[in-house]
């Protein structure tokens, strides 16, 4: 074991010597940035895309100017299409959501993370389960026995997209406590919390900017968080609650944890001295307080990781990807 | 009174000098927006959304840059009726029914009268939603709430049906080109599966037929080859360009009170919904067509025929910001953009704003207002300018326009695929004018097809394929219904015409 660490800190020491050797020779845009966005206008990665490109703008962290493009089509293959055959471009980044590892596994578009440079993980959003304030569940536990007792199909599950993040998890919940949703795709999560609002459908897996505002207003309740840890906010958010009051579901029996990336990526074949570019935006990006700010309000966890651990986490998550999909049966059937 | 309060105040923060200033720079900036087919409204605003973030910054400043973007908004909305009347190219989803009677009437040397006539009534229904938002919004806000899949199908089916109802003497035509149109909308990712469709292979077809090339190609492009073949002579050179046309529509739009109105109305209902300003202005043109008395002229260039939908897609496009507020679900595209906005100056839309963000909010209704003042003063000034564009010789205008549309269609999405693809859907435009199709209803079933698609399947899902769902409560029951009496008007109408032949 204290090998593997004094192997580490050497690991660790060549990256610092490399990182060094790369800002000997810097490197900057010299013509407009595109920020692509492989989802539709108004999503949660639309938004902190262009919360980025207006930081950016304010606080004259770029000389060159930036673009936000949004390229949806095909599930986000549209944009993670045109980041990998731009190769050698450093005028092209993209914003990341699950579909980097979904899309390729449920549709056989051929994209894959390896083909892109990762430039850094800038937070990662969490997922919570809602119900509707009006309904009796006040627990986790409440709620899944109430499913269960009703039966297979008789509860609607209202999510983002199909063999997406949130029908994964529905498909993990599932599995963990046997029972079963009829799972109803939307096209976007501010849909989704509406239906929940108006009774469509009896519960959500939203992330937290997507539901905060009802729940200020008193019409939803979250249950648990699908993740290891309470979240860190401890500033009340309603009256009574903070994000730190809601429990984690593991608390509540069920083992799920989920979190989704919020990363930048580049094509590949860029060098490290241009990818060193924008690891040094996005870290001054962070240190905003407009970015604090919007991460206090959506809750996320603020995991910052760039280089080989960035890497090494990336392909754990395909993996795990793959894991579930193929469990729930939403790989692509060839 | 108590909006009537605060709404007063809230034209003390609009009116103050530097926003009216905004507003007219916005408002300008959108009509520009507007008119170039393309760059529709959602792209204008999302370019000069970081712009306005500075704006935000400054006391008081996230009113002036919210009243900046909704008339940008505003403008955008005005604009795309321009580009319909002259050149029969809509430069957005909602213009399409616009250019059924304006393109005829420039042709027949009335686009002055046209366009007076297409920007009034923006201005009516735009002003007839405002109302509205302003004393209903609570009441509306819960009524949208009740939507859920099988509510919004039928609401989608209630246009398909009205268009199909309406149509006369060849329903089957019309049902035909609905059809290649639904099969076009099909083409690219399975909503409810995530499986790709009908791409073969092709990339380029990820994300499906854009509904601006299909529209840009089959109007514009179409429009250019027919006239070519008709001679290089544009009809439209008897424009008469002054002032006083305005003044002189402006005195024969009364007559036309219950066309408004109840335009108005469907689009307001639509905007609320959110089903959108496009099915609103569809509808609307329809049930003006059924209802005038002068219906059967409608396509020749009736002045109702611009009224219509006109008045609709503006009550719908208002109307639509209240789910954004309220809800936090945008009703358009530009809509959403805006959210967005909201959200990086700060603001949180949703059920909370109203009372947390009173300021804004009515600061921004009482913009609503004025902003659609600003907007008829813009675009009433420049019709003279607009109509005058169709006095330049053919021969130089075509190329121009081609260069528009080529342009405009490769912004979509930057791509060349598109360019290639806007001259393929030329040709179709081409032949199905020679073969008298209609070319309205594939367009009408290629914005909304996907769109009815997924509540269809959503609303499948959740009732587990039982189809009364569609019949299950007073609201999705009774728009059921009416929209199929309005797809059997027609027969019955027949048989009220030999009934009372027999007696």
């Amino acid at each position: 074991m204290r090998r593997c660490k004094s192997l580490l800190a050497l690991f660790c020491l060549g990256l610092a010597s490399m990182g060094m050797a790369a800002h000997a020779q810097t490197w900057e845009p010299t013509r407009t940035v595109e920020f692509i966005v492989p989802a539709g206008t108004g999503g949660g990665a639309d938004q902190m895309a262009r919360l980025v490109d207006a930081i950016i703008k304010k606080h004259g962290l770029m000389k060159q100017s930036m673009v936000v493009v949004n390229k949806g089509g095909g599930a986000g293959a549209e944009g993670f299409l045109e980041i990998k055959n731009a190769k050698n471009d450093p005028h092209k980044i993209i914003i990341t959501l699950s579909n980097l590892f979904t899309t390729p596994h449920a549709t056989g578009i051929p994209f894959n993370w390896k083909e892109m440079t990762p430039v850094a993980m800038m937070a990662l959003d969490q997922f919570v389960l809602w119900v509707n304030a009006e309904t009796p569940y006040k627990s986790a536990k409440e709620y899944v026995d109430a499913v269960k007792v009703a039966g297979f199909h008789k509860f609607k599950m209202g999510g983002t997209g199909s063999k997406q993040e949130d029908q994964i998890i529905t498909v993990g919940l599932e599995r963990q406590t046997g029972i079963k949703f009829t799972y109803i795709p939307y096209k976007g999560g501010g849909e989704v919390a509406t239906q929940l609002v108006g009774k469509h459908i009896n519960s959500t897996v939203n992330n937290p900017i997507e539901a905060v505002s009802q729940w200020r207003a008193g019409q939803l309740r979250p249950l648990c968080v699908f993740d290891d840890e309470r979240m860190p906010y401890k500033v009340k958010v309603t009256g009574d609650m903070s994000w730190n009051d809601i429990p984690t579901c593991k608390q509540v029996g069920v083992d799920l944890d989920y979190l989704m990336l919020r990363g930048i990526f580049m094509p590949p074949g860029v060098t490290d001295a241009q990818r060193s570019y924008y690891i040094e935006v996005i870290k001054k990006v962070r240190e905003t307080p407009e970015w604090k700010d919007f991460m206090e309000k959506g809750a996320f966890n603020q995991t910052f990781m760039v280089g080989d651990p960035f890497r090494a986490w990336l392909a754990k998550e395909d993996q795990r990807h793959f894991d579930l999909m193929k469990e729930s049966g939403f790989l692509l059937k060839k | 009174m108590d909006e009537l309060s605060s709404l007063m105040q809230g034209f003390a923060i609009a009116l103050s000098l530097k926003n009216v200033l905004y507003m007219f720079v916005g408002v300008t900036l959108g009509v520009l927006i507007g008119v170039l087919p393309g760059l529709g409204g959602a792209n204008g605003v999302a370019i000069l959304l970081p712009l306005t973030f500075v704006l935000a910054q400054q006391p008081g400043g996230t009113t002036t840059a919210i009243i900046l973007l909704s008339c940008i908004y505003w403008g955008a909305l005005f604009g795309g009726a321009i580009t319909s009347i002259l050149f029969n190219i809509p430069g957005e989803p909602w213009s399409v029914a616009t250019t059924f009677d304006g393109y005829p009437m420039a042709q027949k040397g009335e686009a002055a009268k046209a366009l007076t006539a297409a920007f009034t009534s923006s201005f009516v229904g735009a002003l007839v939603a405002v109302i509205i938002i302003t004393f209903l919004s609570p009441v509306i806000a819960r009524f949208a709430l009740k939507f859920g899949p099988p509510e919004y199908f039928s609401v989608y089916l209630l246009t398909f049906c009205a268009f199909v109802g309406m149509s006369k003497g060849q329903a089957m035509k019309t049902v035909a080109a609905m059809m290649i149109g639904f099969a076009l909308a099909a083409v690219g990712l399975d909503p409810v599966n995530s499986q790709l469709r009908l791409t073969f292979g092709h990339m380029e077809l990820l994300q499906g037929f854009d509904f601006l090339i299909a529209v840009i190609g089959l109007f514009g492009i179409g429009e250019i080859l027919l006239t070519l073949e008709e001679g290089l002579a544009f009809k439209g050179t008897r424009a008469k360009i002054d002032m006083r046309v305005v003044i002189d529509t402006w005195k024969e739009l009364p007559r036309y009170w219950l066309t408004s109105i109840r335009s108005a109305a469907v689009g307001c209902f639509m905007g609320i919904v959110p089903g959108g300003a496009t099915p609103a202005s569809f509808m609307s043109y329809g049930l003006a067509k059924r209802l005038s008395p002068d219906g059967e002229k409608f396509g020749t260039g009736q002045i109702e025929g611009v009224i219509a939908p006109e008045t609709a897609a503006h009550a719908a496009g208002t109307s639509a910001l209240l789910p954004m507020l309220t809800l936090g679900v945008p009703g358009s595209p530009t809509a959403a953009v805006l959210l967005g906005g909201l959200l990086i100056w700060g603001l949180q839309p949703g059920p909370m704003l109203f009372v947390e963000q009173k300021d804004f909010v009515w600061g921004l209704i009482a913009s609503m207002y004025l902003g659609n003042i600003a907007g008829l003063i813009v675009v009433l000034t420049c019709v003279p300018l607009f109509a005058a564009v169709l006095r330049i010789p053919f021969a130089i205008i075509a190329p121009v326009i081609l260069v528009i549309c080529a342009i405009g269609a490769f912004t979509v999405h930057n791509s060349m695929f598109d360019v290639w693809l806007m001259l393929g859907f030329g040709v179709m435009g081409y032949i199905f004018k020679k073969l008298d199709y209609p070319i309205a209803p594939l367009v009408l079933a290629l914005v909304l097809g996907d769109r009815a698609e997924t509540s269809f399947r959503q609303a499948m899902l959740g009732s587990q394929g039982d189809l009364t769902v569609f019949f299950s409560n007073w609201l999705v029951g009774g728009v059921t219904g009416l929209a199929l009496v309005l797809l059997v008007w027609p027969v019955i109408a027949g048989w009220r015409q030999n009934l009372s032949a027999v007696r």
